[in-house]
């Protein structure tokens, strides 16, 4: 496999793994305010307690391997993007500190303040990711030398700020099927309602979002010609998303859970496909994109990461899959509690 | 104000800040595996209740390091574009290597260790205290690689010209193993150690001073004080080694450190304190041991050591800060042998405990070794200056074009702000878990009803939700409303 391929698709699959991880986590910050009385904020914040922390290394590993691989485009994106991704750092700092500082008190204006903080970062952080995607979409301004040229408001476009939108009603979706399955008893039955609310949000959002890409995004399906077999990926998205409200209704929520997950996974392999083999468009000149062959690292480097990945990525998979088995089941609060 | 100084404020205060942490955990690491050792070799409870309980701090300290270390990874991107361009390549494989095998390593085994006490043997639980610790030094090891190659490049060819340059692998190897990267990986790990040994010393002394949780307190006294000696003294020897590499491969830096502004025509003075004055080219109220600096050096009381006067002006380094911090940190690692061997001598007399005022010393001396990492990363990094990659890349040149100095300066402010909101939250569970103090060890239930309440035992951890910082105590009152 080509070298520059080989990394976008990794990079791809670091992408998706943070989406679903860190997705469902971000998720019940959204959706975590609908629910009455501590306790229930208590079962929601326990029912990701252990497990935020490593979602969130998938973006930072998303982060170095987008440097190591392909240094140009991280350089571009970082900076371009510069105050987004500052409010992103600060909106992910802030849940932490608003998760670990609500339970030290009880106070119920005390808690209230961080809860709200709580749901303000994880909305913020999940939008500002999807507004950055959008963006990548559209193509922003990149002069000859790899530099962003615009300003702040040419990142606030209308189709970026939609796509924003469909991140939160993604992740809300997918954070509340989340709870519903370690949720239990009359909260449990709470929480399906939020399902179907937030699934209805999604479906508004995701159509949406797919008739302005379809009619005013055309990059977007450009590759759809050399590459036919993308459009199964378009089929089981549709299937994906199908199945959501079918495994609901059947009560199912496991089955809605790999739905949304699936969903989450095609959107992002859509994204990549829309933009390859370019990373980063440029709406100034198409020749100054930033492509996967243009912004990558010597060859050299690319084949000892790739040493490196190969002899990490079943370590990274074990570990991950120990922590979930660990600590799967119903949340209960005890004195281990949040 | 200037962007480029905007932005290297900005990286100085947010890496000084992510600094506080990872030497506490990599130094905690090491202590938890002599502790946990200890627990398996003698199955002395008293062992696993220290384990449990520094391993306590260790994951809040952990927590900190992860939220202030993603902020350290974005930033080269974000305003050091230029930068990143430039060393991409190079630095990059490091950085992959450091995501892959250390960040993944200690945040899988990290929850084992936190919290899977009740629900894995003994032994399983050990391997994963040894994870956690070999991850958290990983991680040392490539960051440290990635920066002593910015301190002394090698295993490289620069392609491309002026703007568009930038510099690609030619050896691996050559690249991992440069002139200063091993030298000053020892360094940081042995002043990691000692800040780590020191967080234990301080929270033990004051546990003794108070007569609260004695034997817990005077064995994890005894266990840090052996480790934080041996690493101070080994760190005297790796700072004189470090010298005697810089006076070959940055002679500007040693000379800044050394506040040595012309090459003497004999044997070189060693600077003990003072204040450089750049603009008359000497140093203020010196006090110098004449020849010193050349023995160290060369092993030469003779051979004159080079100063700034064969530099070009444009690329002397700042003298007088390198030269503060430099000192300081030096003076401070001598310190930390003095006190760590009258303790150790006294330990051994056995009235160690009874002097309060030593004790009370080691509650606040932990200061020390905290201030002490940190200088010593500003003395290398402002001593490279101007370079921010030695002899190739100027720092002026660095950073991110398509970023205004408006918006750093916003950037800045809020770091300020959610890093004291942070360091807040910190100390607050930091002091709530001392304050709380170790859970007293308590033997097994007898065998005829052990298994019963060890499944009980083990539904009630079984059921999830524990959090990485509050697991036990804190949450217990939470729980009871």
């Amino acid at each position: 496999m080509d070298l520059h391929l080989f990394w976008f698709a990794l990079l791809g699959v670091l992408l998706t793994g943070y989406a679903i991880l860190d997705g469902f986590d971000l998720g019940v910050g959204i959706v975590h305010l609908a629910a009455r009385g501590d306790d229930e904020r208590r079962v929601l914040m326990n029912a990701i307690g252990p497990l935020w922390d490593g979602n969130e290394v998938w973006l930072v590993t998303f982060g170095g391997a987008l440097f190591a691989a392909f240094p140009r485009a991280y350089a571009a994106v970082f900076s371009a993007f510069y105050l987004p991704f500052m409010l992103l750092l600060f909106a992910l700092i802030f849940r932490a500190v608003s998760m670990e500082f609500r339970s030290k008190r009880e106070g119920a204006a005390w808690r209230r303040f961080w809860d709200g903080a709580f749901f303000a970062a994880s909305t913020v952080a999940t939008f500002l990711m999807g507004v950055a995607v959008g963006d990548s979409m559209l193509g922003i301004p990149i002069g000859p030398d790899g530099d962003y040229t615009g300003g702040l408001l040419e990142l606030l476009h209308p189709y970026a700020l939609l796509v924003g939108v469909l991140a939160v009603a993604t992740f809300a979706m997918h954070g509340s099927i989340y709870l519903h399955l370690k949720t239990e008893g009359e909260l449990q039955r709470r929480i399906h309602g939020w399902m179907w609310r937030t699934f209805g949000f999604f479906l508004v959002a995701y159509m949406l979002v797919t008739v302005v890409t379809l009619a005013t995004v055309p990059a977007a399906t450009r590759n759809f010609a050399t590459l036919p077999w993308a459009w199964v990926v378009v089929l089981l998205n549709i299937l994906a998303v199908a199945n959501i409200p079918r495994a609901i209704h059947k009560g199912k929520p496991l089955g809605a859970f790999v739905s949304s997950s699936c969903t989450i996974a095609a959107l992002v392999f859509l994204f990549g496909v829309a933009l390859f083999p370019n990373l980063l468009v440029s709406s100034s000149d198409p020749a100054w994109s930033l492509t996967i062959a243009n912004a990558a690292s010597s060859e050299k480097t690319l084949r000892i990461m790739r040493a490196i990945a190969f002899l990490g990525m079943p370590f990274v998979a074990a570990y991950t899959a120990v922590v979930y088995w660990v600590f799967r089941g119903k949340v209960q609060l005890g004195k281990f509690s949040y | 104000m200037d962007a480029v100084l905007l932005a290297r404020l900005q990286f100085a205060f947010t890496l000084m800040f992510h600094y506080l942490f990872p030497p506490v955990t990599i130094g905690l690491g090491l202590l938890l595996v002599v502790m946990e050792g200890m627990y398996l070799k003698t199955r002395d409870l008293q062992y696993e209740a220290m384990a449990r309980f520094w391993t306590k701090v260790f994951a809040v300290t952990f927590a900190m390091g992860v939220a202030t270390g993603i902020v350290m990874e974005f930033q080269f991107g974000t305003n050091w574009a230029t930068y990143s361009r430039f060393v991409g390549d190079v630095f990059g494989s490091a950085l992959a290597a450091e995501g892959i095998f250390a960040f993944f390593l200690e945040s899988g085994f990290l929850a084992v260790l936190v919290f899977g006490w009740d629900r894995v043997s003994p032994g399983m639980h050990f391997v994963a205290t040894v994870m956690v610790a070999l991850g958290s030094m990983f991680s040392a090891v490539w960051i440290v690689v990635a920066n002593s190659w910015q301190q002394t490049p090698a295993g490289f060819h620069i392609v491309g010209t002026g703007a568009a340059a930038r510099a690609e692998i030619t050896d691996f190897w050559a690249m991992v193993f440069n002139p200063s990267s091993m030298e000053r990986l020892v360094h940081v790990l042995l002043g990691a150690f000692i800040v780590g040994a020191f967080v234990v010393l301080s929270v033990s002394a004051f546990y003794l001073l108070k007569g609260r949780h004695l034997e817990f307190a005077s064995r994890s006294f005894t266990i840090a004080l052996v480790v934080a000696a041996a690493a101070s003294l080994a760190e005297v020897v790796s700072g004189d080694s470090q010298a005697r590499t810089l006076a070959t491969t940055q002679p500007a830096k040693l000379a800044a450190f050394e506040g040595l502004y012309t090459t003497t025509s004999g044997g070189t003075r060693l600077t003990v304190a003072g204040f450089p004055d750049t603009a008359e080219k000497r140093v203020r109220g010196e006090v110098a041991i004449p020849g010193l600096l050349s023995f160290l050096v060369w092993g030469d009381w003779n051979k004159p050591v080079q100063g700034l006067d064969r530099v070009p002006r444009a690329d002397w380094p700042p003298v007088a800060l390198p030269f503060q911090t430099y000192h300081v940190m030096v003076g401070l690692g001598f310190l930390f042998g003095a006190l760590t061997l009258l303790a150790l001598v006294m330990r051994w007399r056995g009235t160690l405990f009874e002097a309060r005022w030593l004790l009370w010393t080691f509650v606040f001396a932990v200061a020390g070794p905290f201030a002490a990492n940190e200088l010593g990363w500003v003395a290398a990094e402002v001593g490279r200056q101007p370079w921010v990659v030695y002899g190739l890349l100027r720092t002026s040149d660095a950073t991110s074009r398509s970023v205004p100095a408006g918006q750093v300066l916003a950037s800045l402010v809020m770091f300020g702000v959610i890093y004291a909101l942070l360091f807040a939250v910190y100390v607050f569970v930091l002091n709530d878990k001392i304050q709380h103090g170790p859970d007293e060890p308590t033997p097994p239930p007898p065998a005829t009803t052990g298994k019963g309440l060890l499944a009980a035992a083990g539904r009630l951890a079984g059921q999830g939700g524990e959090s990485l910082t509050s697991t036990g105590e804190a949450a217990g009152r939470s729980g009871g409303e």
